[in-house]
């Protein structure tokens, strides 16, 4: 069986190669077409991780509040909330549940809402590294900032917070990733992206094989890139002595 | 052959597969796994002898393509489609000489339909499938046994006439179908800047239209009554415009399979020829049909009562 790449300089409109693999005037080429699937692909990851990240080092801190305040309560309740139900689930959920209560929601295009499912969904479980983070850090720290005078807030923005962020890294580096191929369920709500490509291109053009192998090789470069960058944050912020990578040498 | 059977059926059988639409991408990812890896350029174009050696048929079935093949409950599909297979088993049976012939049914989605053909997970499939000269290149068609055209699914309400009302609004059109290449082409061509929906199924599309966050559902017509069919309010729904072109559906077999092939198109010529055929379109198209007890209400179009005739097995010209 020989592979045909020349499917992707084909127009997507008519039954014609596109010189330059390019198309001129709206006409599309189904190169043109992956690439802004692949767009999709990333704007969805990227604002589902901003979301996630923000919310889950907020509830994550919340977890570990040593006064056991109703705070700790309702951030243990989110991360059950959303770690107990699955992914897919919560898109559907998002897009035709949640209108029906909130009708204002349906204004909302399908990719913010499916941004949202991913972010909420990935706070979660970035909550829990950020509790895992905290707490792997020794009793004495607190105390000692304790001891200096330091109110709650400025323990945990001056002394845990810096640590814990740093030795969660790698785990948040693999939740980046992850979220990079858990955007496919975007395709359940009618998002354009990679995954949608592949169903519909494949079917227009016959041609599944290369079509599969495009969109696999992209999802692994975007998580490749998405790993190399934050590797370089994760070499940047170390505290020297500290954490993942001091123990392995590096 | 058997070494991509074996995959299939490992991702079937993987306890964890619960969701439907996951195992369902499973058994697609599985097939062109199974292409790759297990691809040894072996013709597997005698379906028949393949039927006889295992005593067994693989059928395709769809889970919401209302009147050609769906669900009437679980693992219980029914239809116009399954109708022909019901009359295509004597045939069969008698060219394999196999009285005992098993069924297996597989649920295919419009997506993983042609490769599932192709590859010889399915060796047929009687449902909405159209007829067209690029997937002639991958499979091939018995003959035409209905004929349909895009139309579009619009609420009463909307104001929407004919597709050229659709100018600057969002369209909801089922991903893996022909029509939004062809919605495509039309935004090339008449320059209307129409958004496109991709709905993952029929059932999808529709609701997307149901919700509001598309003013109109593109598809072939006789899907789209299937849609009202199943409506929660029929008479709030009309299908409206006029077909930019006229598609026939049929079974959808092996290419390069002609033994297969001659027996499955005689089966139905002789259906066409005594009269079975239009008792069988009676049946789903003019009466009421489960799961809601209504009727499609649609007389048999020219075409098809032409082919009647022609047993052509040709696409769309």
């Amino acid at each position: 069986m020989s592979l045909d790449w020349s499917i992707f300089c084909r127009s997507t409109t008519g039954n014609v190669q596109l010189a330059g693999c390019l198309g001129q005037n709206g006409e599309l080429s189904y190169l043109q077409w992956l690439l802004s699937a692949w767009g999709w692909t990333a704007t969805v990851a990227l604002l589902g991780f901003i979301i996630a990240l923000v919310i889950g080092i907020v509830v994550g801190t919340f977890r570990t509040l040593q006064a056991r305040s109703w705070l700790s309560g309702i951030a243990a309740g989110w991360v059950e909330l959303f770690r107990d139900v699955p992914l897919l689930v919560q898109v559907f959920l998002w897009y035709h549940v949640a209108p029906f209560f909130l009708p204002s929601l349906k204004s909302l295009p399908s990719w913010l809402l499916v941004s949202i499912a991913l972010g909420l969904f990935t706070s979660a479980r970035i909550a829990e590294q950020v509790r895992a983070g905290i707490q792997s850090l020794p009793r004495g720290q607190r105390d000692a900032a304790r001891a200096l005078g330091l109110r709650e807030v400025q323990v945990y923005r001056r002394v845990i917070l810096p640590m814990a962020l740093r030795i969660m890294m790698p785990a948040l580096t693999s939740e980046a990733m992850s979220i990079v191929k858990n955007s496919s369920v975007a395709f359940v709500v009618a998002v354009a992206e990679l995954t949608q490509f592949a169903m519909q291109a494949q079917e227009e053009t016959a041609r599944g094989i290369e079509i599969y192998l495009a969109v696999t090789f992209l999802y692994a470069l975007t998580a490749f890139a998405v790993n190399r960058v934050l590797a370089f944050v994760e070499s940047r912020v170390q505290v020297p002595g500290v954490g993942a990578l001091a123990r392995q040498g590096a | 052959m058997l070494c991509l059977a074996a995959l299939i059926r490992g991702a079937r059988a993987l306890p964890w597969v619960t969701n439907m639409w996951l195992a369902h991408r499973l058994v697609l990812l599985m097939a062109l796994l199974g292409s790759l890896l297990c691809s040894s350029g072996v013709a597997l174009a005698d379906t028949l002898q393949k039927i006889a050696n295992s005593g067994r048929i693989t059928l395709g079935y769809r889970e919401s393509s209302v009147p050609f093949s769906y669900l009437a409950g679980p693992r219980q599909p029914i239809g116009f489609g399954v109708d022909i297979y019901t009359h295509l088993i004597p045939a069969l049976k008698q060219a394999t000489g196999r009285s005992d012939l098993e069924v297996n049914w597989q649920a295919l989605t419009s997506q993983n339909r042609i490769p599932l053909i192709a590859n010889g997970t399915v060796d047929l499939e009687c449902g909405s499938t159209s007829n067209t000269a690029a997937r002639a290149k991958t499979v091939a068609f018995a003959i035409n046994y209905f004929y349909t055209g895009p139309k579009l699914l619009v609420k009463q309400a909307s104001g929407v006439k004919d597709f050229d009302d659709l100018a600057g609004k969002t369209v909801a059109v089922t991903t893996g179908t022909t029509t939004i290449k062809l919605l495509r082409k039309m935004n090339l061509e008449r320059s209307m800047n129409m958004q496109l929906l991709p709905g993952k199924d029929h059932a999808d599309s529709f609701l997307l239209v149901d919700a509001g966050r598309a003013v109109a559902f593109a598809m072939d017509d006789i899907l789209l009554y299937g849609q009202i069919l199943n409506a929660k309010q029929p008479a709030q729904w009309q299908v409206v415009g006029i077909p930019p072109q006229v598609e026939p559906y049929a079974c959808m077999l092996r290419k390069d399979d002609p033994v297969f092939k001659r027996v499955v198109d005689s089966a139905i010529a002789d259906l066409m020829r005594s009269g079975e055929f239009e008792r069988i379109y009676a049946k789903w198209f003019l009466s009421p049909i489960p799961p809601r007890g209504r009727s499609l209400n649609l007389p048999m179009s020219e075409a098809l009562r032409d082919n009647l005739r022609k047993h052509s097995d040709q696409p769309a010209s």
